[in-house]
């Protein structure tokens, strides 16, 4: 599988490993990802700034004044062609969610109807499924999560909502998302987390990071409140959520 | 009392930038940071600062600021029409930019217009006595972080001052304007070059483009002839770099600036040269620009002259003393601070 070198100007440049969205290309980006971290802790890779994954590339910035293209790429091609070993340090997350307020998942009925299964069954899909954050951007903290159960697959709304509620937990296409903020979106919303996935109270503001694998778990109303004034209040334990690999 | 520079009339967009936040795009956080970086640097230099302490991004018209601290030494760099020292008694004297100016308590410093750029910047001896955020002070509007409340200032707010006193030493000014570069606007093709007709890259680099009214800290949307694309304009996405220019399916430009999200679906025909990003930082609506291409290499090269260049302006800088010679007001000002009477 060849590897593209592209040009982002002189700060930055971006190695693609291909030009599809696979789970095998986008373990090599965050193999390389985590192996361009652990040689910067070694004091390595003077000059890199940081990394950038996507689905199917990760973007290296560099500033000018300390190295060069000509010296990052060929270090990087010498990483990539040592081989990279797969990357196991992500994370096992586990999101409460809540399905059964109709405010909190107005698409519910909808997605049920489109997909040919009674709501508890689509909620028991999505809780089955397994998924892995890929990439997060578009705004901090939004991630985009892939591996829904694909009997729920749909394209995403004709009609985008103006405001989606924070906290939000959507599905569109292969993926779910939670909204960090009241935001637009075009997203079916099944279900809310009391969480904030962006919170700058917060030591760590955003709380996924590329390469976690997630599940989400089923909460009732009045646990999802608890929670919820927990994580308010900054007294949450966002530890009980995440079981290191 | 917290030393502070109060806001009695608010200007335009006046936010809290520094050098960036740097290290947080892989959770999808933007860099933001000074539009101008070469501006900060040099306010910054003038008032003995580190070259990226965080100053106020002043966004076509500055404010009005009552000096609530025994003293402050504060420079503004950048094209603006005069600013005005206000003494309580309201008697006003028209003041430099490029150069430092050390006010008192009770005078009220008038920013005014920036003329003929979007940004300039004021940095104040000391800094800002604001708590970074994921490693930096500067703001990012969009998600409310950074600076003061992660906003721009508003009437009232009290931007407080890390030194209730100006540190001793003199004002200084710069030896001449610093030069941003003329002509063309050097770009890097790629990392989406080849989503672009053989004409359409033509066209970019031959045409002359003009900055629309969609113009912010998170880009610039040009107006001009539409690029051809080649197959299509969706990819999938990937990693955004400052000064990206993305085109989507109407085929005119977008130049990625400060604020711009980390990663995006839109092909990129080519990323502006570093040390061309500062001038796009200054355009206005209404700008023309043409776009000319080099070889990696001589951007990172052109980058390491900016950098020797402002290092030799700041090494130029003249002290700034009224005609004639000394400067009696700063003798006073410096005894003061040095809490010495004679």
């Amino acid at each position: 599988m060849s590897v593209r070198y592209l040009s982002c100007g002189d700060t930055a440049f971006t190695i693609e490993f291909g030009n599809e969205i696979s789970p095998e290309i986008n373990a090599r980006v965050m193999a390389l990802h985590a192996a361009i971290g652990r040689a910067r802790t070694a004091g390595e890779l003077a000059g890199l700034v940081e990394t950038v994954p996507t689905m199917r590339s990760l973007m290296v910035t560099y500033d000018p004044l300390e190295t060069s293209r000509h010296t990052l790429e060929p270090a990087i091609e010498g990483m990539i062609e040592h081989g990279l070993a797969a990357d196991s340090a992500g994370r096992d997350v586990a999101i409460p969610c809540c399905y059964d307020d109709p405010e909190f998942a107005p698409d519910l009925a909808e997605v049920a109807e489109r997909t040919g299964k009674p709501t508890e069954q689509v909620i028991a899909n999505h809780l089955a499924s397994a998924f892995k954050v890929y990439v997060l951007g578009f705004m901090p903290g939004l991630a985009y999560i892939a591996g829904l159960d694909p009997s729920l697959v749909l394209p995403r709304r004709a009609e985008p909502r103006v405001r989606v509620p924070r906290s939000s937990v959507a599905i569109a296409m292969d993926m779910t998302t939670i909204y960090p903020f009241d935001s637009p979106g075009g997203w079916h919303l099944i279900g809310r987390t009391p969480l904030r996935m962006f919170d700058q109270r917060r030591e760590q503001p955003v709380f996924l990071a590329p390469g976690d694998r997630l599940t989400f778990q089923r909460i009732d109303r009045p646990t999802f409140d608890g929670i919820s004034r927990e994580v308010e209040a900054g007294s949450f334990d966002w530890a009980t959520l995440i079981r290191e690999a | 009392m917290t030393a502070a520079l109060k806001v009695v009339r608010p200007g335009l967009f006046d936010t809290v930038q520094d050098h960036g936040r740097i290290g947080y795009m892989a959770l999808g956080m933007p860099t933001a940071g000074a539009m101008d970086r070469v501006g900060l640097s040099l306010a910054n230099a003038l008032c003995g600062n580190l070259l990226g302490t965080a100053g106020l991004e002043i966004g076509v018209m500055g404010p009005d600021l009552l000096v609530e601290a025994d003293s402050v030494r504060v420079a503004l760099v950048g094209p603006l029409a005069p600013a005005l020292i206000e003494a309580p008694d309201g008697a006003a004297k028209p003041i430099d930019s490029d150069r430092t100016h050390l006010l008192k308590r009770g005078q009220v410093l008038r920013v005014g217009m920036v003329e003929g750029s979007s940004t300039a910047y004021l940095a104040v001896a000391g800094g800002f006595a604001l708590s970074p955020f994921m490693g930096s002070l500067s703001t990012y509007a969009r998600a409310g972080v950074g600076g003061f409340h992660g906003r721009k200032l508003g009437e009232g707010d009290a931007l407080p001052l890390v030194c209730d006193r100006a540190p001793a030493g003199e004002d200084k000014k710069l030896g001449k304007p610093f030069d941003y570069g003329s002509g063309p606007i050097r770009i890097v093709w790629g990392p989406q070059d080849d989503y672009f007709t053989e004409r359409g890259r033509e066209t970019f680099v031959t045409a002359e483009y003009r900055v629309s009214k969609e113009a912010d800290r998170m880009g610039i949307r040009f107006e001009g002839p539409a690029i051809e694309h080649a197959k299509g304009a969706d990819i999938i996405s990937d990693g955004i770099g400052p000064g990206a220019i993305q085109v989507p399916g109407a085929g005119l430009p977008i130049v990625l600036l400060a604020d711009r999200q980390t990663v995006g679906g839109y092909p990129k025909i080519a990323t502006v040269a570093s040390a061309d990003l500062p001038r796009l930082g200054r355009l206005l609506p209404g700008h023309a620009v043409r776009f000319a291409p080099v070889p990696v290499e001589e951007a990172e090269a052109l980058r390491r002259d900016q950098a020797a260049r402002l290092k030799r302006a700041i090494a130029d800088f003249q002290p700034a003393r009224p005609p004639g010679g000394i400067d009696l007001a700063r003798l006073y000002e410096e005894n003061l601070i040095d809490g010495v009477v004679y």
